[in-house]
């Protein structure tokens, strides 16, 4: 065992001194906060597709038999032709006349020369147009969503919550988690909100179901 | 109603036309006002300076010379707020039962002068008369301790003829700060010299404010730079024009 | 040693102030980006009706934590092992230092590439890393502007607040080779993505901080806007985080408070692009060799005090900083340590168990605006008044103030000293009196009249008029 270790431990136990029972204590915090959402579905997707927009990301709602056609038309309009393909991702939605790379077939080095890269999610907040990737199957490595200049991610409408402790409680219990909202930015330069530093700089959400 | 006066050591001292417009305002409106010779100072500028000790002083002398009145005011919101801010922990930190029961019963009966206006008398129109421009700077301890909000305000609306301009930054500090304005003397004059810019740009005549802390630090900056603008408790402006 | 970057040997505030008060082009950058982040702050705090409740848990929370730091420390401790984590613990900072230098040459890596973490500047590793020959590459736009221009940080978040579009120009163009660059924000940031892409793809350790150390998953979590943060925990095969204890949190269902109130206060933003969290190692995603450095380095110093204790409730939002008038005067640098404004304040002396950058805890004028932005409603003021209290009681006052403040307190003790005193500064301020006003005052008043007029003293005190109106027969 480590000598800083028991030093450490022995320095806060003195200054602690003897407590009450700790588990009350946590459970005595106040949480008066908002926990649950308040408004319907349509109004929580209305409001998810708002934020993103705001970053400036793109939303393109479909029914749950055009995803695969939805996604074709993004990408054409966005010119990407190769993109790499989170291994848990239906074959149903990827369609033809762009090139499809499986993840396992990509180290990180050949990331950076692909188009970009598509993936579904785990949850999505629409308070603050959350997207959060716990990086199983259908997410793929965290360097799929990092390293390439784009990334397009399938979120289905009842994957939408609409506050910050619904989406953290369906979030729980993986090792990894990344959670994106919006391009990565910078304020760095005289307060200047720059867009796109590192991280894809182009983002493209596929929302499906919900009205039309 | 009786009203205990406390006037506060720098008011008394530098400023009794603060003291003078209060006695005015009160009997005015019909109150007897008290003024208990003993009193001296609540302690402020010891407690926040870190001689805990003498302020611990004062304010056992302060619960001596006020006991037994029921209604005390003073002008002074940074005053009010050291006593209702920190008299009780320093008294439960004493030790001392009775001093802090002393200082719990004390307490509630300490008001700011506009609070006592507005939530004790019930009055917003004390009568007076002030044909000017007037721009009010809120007091850290007014916005942020005493939450006075828009009390003094609502006074200063309330006087016939008086134009209110809106200061802009208004609940930036003027940078007094007690032994700060002399500690770091610089900085303070930089945050006083903004101050003043927004008082100047008001256009107004009056720079008001309900501490004269505050309006020494303005008002020496505004003096410095020659403006004309005149720095007044609000309590003066709510003495004025009542014919005598 | 116990270091807190270079504080042990900065100047007093008052002197570092008066210095950066002289520089105008500091003035209106400071002034200019802390009014931005303030005004988006009050914009996305005023649209949560639940602001109030959600800093009340956070303080709840954070107090309930060093409450019990020793237990979390462990459960953090024994389940980031069970992941297959490395727990190491420093005790202060040289210790931290060689931890990461061990690590890094057991590895057999030489470079690393750096996501900011205020706790590494603490310690001063990059001088460590560079004298034991190895080489630090900050990837956070505003430390690589730091690094290249060989500059120091002056805001928690923000560390180049205080240059402008021009001066980063100039540092890149330098730098980077790159004499064509002009001082457009788009270009310069392009310019950095370019300039660290080759070596995110290519450098193998990487270090990072933490923002909160989740203790019942045993997990790490980066709150980052850039990406670099990504990179850096993702890419290497061995990843380095340096976190101090006080960064520990029970639960990670207590992130739904902090990643509320987090981003909105630091940048005014309703969440802020990238957080990544994880726990031990991955298989198959990003380190496959992870380390933890628990640091202390004076934060069991600052537990020791009870009334002060609350200081480590920080989660470096620097939303005190933006709020204070007093640092929206001088920037950062004036108060000579990594951790500036109100926060650094209070944080910088404890660390340094008050033997150090003393006069910080009297640069505020106490005005509260800090407390009322801290989104863990930690009392600065308070905690100010209590650190000059323990300055007093320790005898490091002036002789000349403890003097003052003496006279006082006897002319306060009673209403005929108060009333002789105040006779006796009428007369003495004669000499000094010219139409009303004094001027030339000695020390330390001459402070006063240097900047500002003052009024004489008036002839009669309010208690002498009242004593008048009384013998008159009163109104």
């Amino acid at each position: 065992m480590s000598v800083s270790r028991e030093a450490i431990f022995g320095r806060i136990r003195r200054a602690l001194g003897d407590r009450p029972a700790r588990a009350n204590d946590y459970d005595a915090i106040p949480r008066a906060y908002r926990r649950g959402g308040a408004i319907d579905p349509d109004a929580r997707l209305a409001l998810f597709q708002s934020r993103i927009e705001h970053y400036d990301g793109g939303v393109h709602r479909c029914g749950a038999n055009a995803i695969a056609d939805t996604i074709a038309a993004v990408l054409a309009s966005r010119r990407k032709r190769r993109l790499v393909v989170a291994a848990g991702v239906p074959p149903a939605w990827l369609a033809p006349r762009v090139e499809w790379i499986a993840e396992a077939d990509t180290a990180n080095e050949d990331l950076d020369a692909i188009d970009g890269a598509i993936t579904g999610c785990s949850v999505a907040i629409a308070a603050t147009g959350t997207i959060v990737l716990r990086h199983g199957a259908s997410e793929g490595r965290r360097a799929l969503t990092l390293i390439p200049d784009y990334h397009l991610c399938v979120v289905f409408a009842d994957q939408v919550v609409e506050t910050v402790p619904e989406g953290i409680a369906r979030a729980q219990g993986a090792p990894l988690l990344t959670t994106i909202s919006g391009p990565s930015a910078t304020a760095d330069i005289e307060m200047t909100r720059i867009k796109g530093v590192h991280g894809p700089r182009t983002l493209d959400v596929v929302l499906v179901g919900g009205p039309p | 109603m009786l009203i205990s006066l406390f006037i506060t050591c720098y008011k008394d001292t530098l400023f009794p036309d603060t003291g003078k417009a209060v006695v005015r305002v009160l009997e005015r409106l019909g109150h007897r006002v008290e003024f208990r010779s003993a009193q001296t100072c609540c302690g402020q500028m010891h407690y926040n300076t870190g001689y805990t000790a003498d302020a611990r002083a004062l304010m056992e002398k302060f619960v001596r010379d006020f006991d037994g009145a029921e209604t005390i005011c003073a002008p002074s919101a940074s005053c009010v707020a050291m006593i209702r801010d920190h008299y009780p922990k320093m008294a439960a930190a004493s030790g001392d039962a009775g001093l802090h029961r002393r200082v719990d019963e004390l307490v509630p009966r300490v008001f700011e002068f506009t609070e006592l206006l507005v939530d004790k008398l019930g009055v917003t129109d004390v009568g007076a008369s002030f044909p000017h421009a007037v721009t009010l700077h809120t007091s850290c301890h007014s916005i942020r301790s005493l939450q006075l909000g828009d009390r003094p305000a609502r006074l200063l609306r309330a006087v016939r003829g008086l134009e209110l301009r809106e200061l802009a930054d208004a609940d930036q500090c003027c940078g007094f700060g007690g032994t700060f304005a002399v500690k770091n003397a610089d900085v303070s004059a930089a945050m006083g010299a903004d101050k003043a810019r927004r008082v100047v740009e008001t256009g107004a005549a009056v720079c008001a404010a309900a501490d004269n802390s505050c309006l020494l630090q303005i008002g020496g900056t505004l003096t410095q730079r020659g403006e004309p603008v005149r720095c007044l408790h609000v309590a003066e402006i709510l003495a004025a024009g009542d014919g005598r | 040693m116990i270091r807190v970057g270079r504080a042990a040997e900065a100047p007093p505030f008052p002197v570092a102030a008066k210095r950066a008060l002289g520089n105008a082009q500091l003035r209106r950058n400071v002034r200019h980006a802390t009014n931005v982040i303030r005004g988006k702050r009050a914009v996305v705090v005023g649209e949560m009706p639940d602001w109030e409740q959600l800093r009340d848990a956070a303080h709840a929370i954070k107090e309930h934590t060093v409450r019990y730091l020793d237990f979390y420390l462990e459960q953090f401790e024994e389940n980031c092992t069970r992941a297959g984590g490395s727990v190491h613990w420093a005790a202060d900072a040289d210790e931290a230092n060689r931890i990461v230098i061990d690590i890094m040459r057991a590895a057999g890596r030489t470079e690393m590439i750096k996501v900011k973490t205020m706790t590494s500047d603490e310690t001063g590793l990059n001088r460590a890393l560079e004298a034991a020959g190895l080489v630090p590459h900050e990837t956070d736009l505003a430390d690589l502007i730091i690094q290249l221009g060989e500059d120091r940080p002056s805001h928690i978040v923000v560390p180049a607040l205080h240059l402008n579009r021009t001066e980063i120009r100039d540092i890149f163009r330098g730098a980077m080779n790159r004499a064509e660059l002009t001082d457009r924000p788009e270009e310069l940031a392009a310019a950095a993505r370019q300039f660290l892409r080759e070596k995110f793809l290519r450098v193998d350790a990487g270090f990072s901080g933490a923002n909160f150390a989740i203790a019942d998953s045993g997990s790490i979590c980066v709150v980052e806007s850039e990406g670099n943060g990504r990179m850096c925990v993702t890419l290497p095969r061995v990843l380095i985080t340096l976190v101090g204890v006080e960064k520990v949190i029970p639960r990670f269902q207590d992130l739904e408070v902090f990643l509320q109130v987090l981003a909105r206060s630091a940048t005014g933003e309703r969440m802020n692009p990238y957080n990544s969290i994880w726990t031990g190692v991955t298989p198959g995603d990003g380190p496959q060799e992870v380390h933890v450095v628990l640091l202390d380095n004076g934060r069991t110093a600052v537990l020791q005090d009870e009334a002060s204790r609350e200081t480590l409730d920080c989660i470096r939002c620097a939303a005190c900083l933006n709020a204070c008038p007093v640092y929206q005067q001088t920037g950062g640098h004036a108060y000579g340590s990594i951790y500036s404004g109100p926060i650094g304040a209070i944080l910088t002396p404890q660390l340094q168990s008050m033997e150090h950058s003393r006069s910080l805890p009297y640069a505020s004028s106490l005005c509260g605006a800090c407390y009322e932005a801290c989104p863990v409603k930690i009392d600065i003021p308070e905690i100010l008044i209590h650190l000059r209290e323990r300055l007093v009681d320790a005898g490091e006052a002036p002789a000349g103030e403890r003097w003052s403040m003496k006279a006082a307190a006897a002319a306060f003790a009673s209403e005929r000293r108060l009333g002789a005193a105040q006779k006796a500064a009428r007369l003495a301020q004669w000499p000094f009196a010219r139409h009303g006003q004094l001027s030339h005052l000695p020390p330390p008043l001459n402070a006063w009249t240097e900047h500002r007029a003052l009024a004489a003293i008036p002839p009669q005190s309010f208690r002498e008029w009242w004593a008048t109106r009384e013998r008159a027969g009163g109104a």
